[in-house]
């Protein structure tokens, strides 16, 4: 009997990635979005769940991605791709030079502390942005416009959030396997004893935070191109929607697990598609009920769900 | 920036000025701090929904004086009402998670905090809201100071609940069942305390804390919808620096924090006041972790 094989879903995965937008051009910038969220979800599931450390300022290093890809395509006066390559590059060192200086001064924060702390990091970080002249302050910041004809916009976006998607489910997949990802666990499931094996774990968080910073940026600057306006509190600091969806769609799958993130996405992200736009107003409120329904009621998420129904079956 | 901090040099009775009306800001920020102290050393939870509780309080007294009852009269209505609120939010989720992971009750205590949040956006609209309590001001040095009689009365009832809260805690019966239940649940329920209803009446008796508090901040302040999270994090930080069982250090913390705000407002502008609170969070956070480690390499 073949069984199926992480390989057969990457392979499935990768086939719809490159043959969905074409099949269907109407929903590229949608399918855009579920790579985005596939980002959001895996960023923060290296903290959240490999690591145990829950943040909720994570959207800081995607707000940063954004800013700097805007503020260097402003500034850098370069042809519209190579700026935004330049601005993705800026982005990203920007946001693992953040990830460095916050984590050096926040990852010896541990439990509640520091999941409140990061939930002001996040929205320390939307408010100054929005209250800073040189990034457009509370008005936001227009991106320039993209120069390839009607239609191509979409396909491109799609096609660079999709491979940054699949580079970093890649990168994390490999990582979780050596020891690093066990170094990982090992401080999830008890610092003080990882700290007595010898762990250095103060390099291995900072690390973990700065690789999730990266691929954050990353993302930001592209959804910055993509939506092609930032505003500090709705899009690039986006606390209330993206900072939350993160680390929703990542308990919904299942933290800590390979593809829990990724279904988390796919399940949040084609449920509030379809329905959010009949709810007229109330998405918000729902996804507050949402999240104290899933936390409450479904913590361990859809895999810890299917991995509990297995062990029952075998016994 | 620097044009501000010398006006206060060149102009000492505009410093008095904003100092004493961020102190008696502060008795507000004291008010929800204590109520989240309650709730972190009872029941071992960070009610991420403070904030929004406040803000609840706020709308409580708002649409009461629509109606046209006097505002003070909103104050006790407020609590009333928040007691009730608290008490169901008890009974519909606090409980489950209770005994879980702290992660899980930060977590769905903020999913509360954004459904409130919400739902006052989508029943109130998301105008700022104030309430004219028509109780006049106290000047003072040919009327430089300005202090509203709200705010002073938001000031003798901060330090009148904390006497009372003390009180309560120290000889009331459920005061001594709240205490018993904080040091050792389970030993509680063997003495034949009902853990559970200790619980429901210690969040109720929170969110009672924060309606009062919200109705004194419609009055001498404002509100709208989205500024439940800054008194979320008011509080942590008062209770932080204060610690779980200290009444009077939640008090002085709570003034020393209104003072400092509505400085640093004046100072960096208005538009950084949020983003300042949000700043000194973290920067508690990881002075208290700095310190902490300190400590350890003296043991060590």
């Amino acid at each position: 009997m073949s069984r199926i094989t992480d390989w057969h879903i990457m392979g499935a995965l990768a086939l719809a990635g490159i043959a969905g937008p074409l099949l269907l051009p109407g929903l590229a910038t949608q399918i855009a979005f579920l790579w985005l969220m596939v980002v959001f979800a895996l960023t923060w599931d290296m903290l959240g769940g490999r690591m145990g450390y829950n943040s909720f300022g994570n959207i800081v290093f995607f707000g940063i991605g954004c800013y700097a890809a805007a503020v260097v395509q402003r500034d850098a006066g370069l042809p519209y791709f190579e700026g935004l390559a330049l601005g993705l590059l800026v982005g990203a060192a920007a946001a693992v030079l953040a990830a460095i200086v916050f984590g050096a001064a926040m990852l010896g924060i541990r439990g509640h502390y520091f999941a409140i702390g990061t939930l002001g990091l996040g929205i320390a970080a939307g408010e100054i942005a929005a209250g800073w002249d040189y990034v457009g302050a509370g008005s936001g910041m227009a991106l320039p416009l993209y120069p390839g004809e009607l239609g191509s916009r979409e396909l491109f976006f799609c096609y660079s959030l999709f491979a940054l998607a699949a580079l970093c489910f890649l990168v994390f997949r490999w990582l979780y396997g050596t020891r690093f990802g066990l170094a990982l666990n090992a401080i999830r499931d008890d610092h003080d004893k990882a700290d007595a094996m010898g762990l250095r774990t103060t390099p291995i968080k900072i690390f973990a935070w700065s690789l999730s910073a990266f691929f954050l940026a990353l993302s930001g600057g592209l959804a910055a191109n993509m939506i092609g306006f930032i505003d500090p509190r709705d899009v690039a600091f986006a606390g209330a929607t993206f900072g939350v969806w993160m680390v929703l769609m990542a308990i919904l799958g299942g933290k800590g697990t390979l593809w829990g993130p990724v279904l988390g996405a796919f399940v949040f992200h084609i449920t509030q598609e379809l329905f959010w736009t009949y709810l007229l107003g109330w998405q918000r409120v729902a996804l507050g009920l949402l999240i104290v329904v899933i936390v409450v009621f479904f913590p361990q998420g859809i895999m810890g769900w299917w991995a509990a129904r297995r062990a029952r079956a075998v016994s | 920036m620097l044009d501000n901090l010398s006006l206060f040099v060149q102009y000492p009775p505009l410093a008095a000025d904003v100092i004493l009306n961020g102190l008696l800001i502060g008795s507000i920020f004291a008010l929800a701090a204590y109520g989240m102290a309650l709730v972190w050393g009872v029941l071992n939870i960070v009610n991420v929904v403070q904030g929004e509780l406040v803000v609840l309080g706020g709308y409580v007294t708002f649409l009461a004086v629509q109606a046209g009852l006097p505002p003070l009269l909103g104050l006790p209505l407020s609590a009333a009402v928040m007691f009730c609120l608290g008490w169901l939010i008890y009974r519909a989720v606090i409980f489950r998670v209770v005994d879980k992971d702290i992660f899980i009750s930060i977590l769905a205590t903020f999913g509360l905090s954004i459904l409130f949040q919400q739902l006052a956006n989508a029943l109130f609209g998301s105008d700022v809201r104030t309430v004219d309590a028509g109780l006049g001001s106290l000047h003072l040095l040919d009327g430089t100071v300005t202090l509203s009689h709200v705010k002073l009365l938001a000031f003798v009832l901060a330090l009148g609940a904390g006497g009372a809260l003390w009180l309560f805690l120290r000889h009331a019966r459920l005061g001594q069942a709240i205490r018993a239940t904080a040091q050792n649940p389970r030993a509680a329920r063997i003495l034949g305390i009902d853990t559970n209803r200790v619980y429901a009446m210690t969040y109720a008796l929170n969110g009672a804390l924060c309606g009062a508090a919200g109705s004194l901040a419609v009055m001498a302040w404002t509100i709208h919808p989205y500024v439940g999270l800054p008194y979320t994090v008011r509080s942590f930080m008062v209770v932080v620096v204060a610690g779980v069982g200290n009444v009077a250090g939640v008090v002085a913390a709570g003034l020393g924090l209104g003072a400092l705000e509505n400085v640093a407002g004046f100072v960096f502008g208005v538009e950084f006041q949020i983003a300042f609170v949000f700043a000194l969070m973290v920067v508690i956070l990881v002075w208290r972790n700095a310190m902490a480690a300190r400590k350890r390499s003296y043991l060590e």
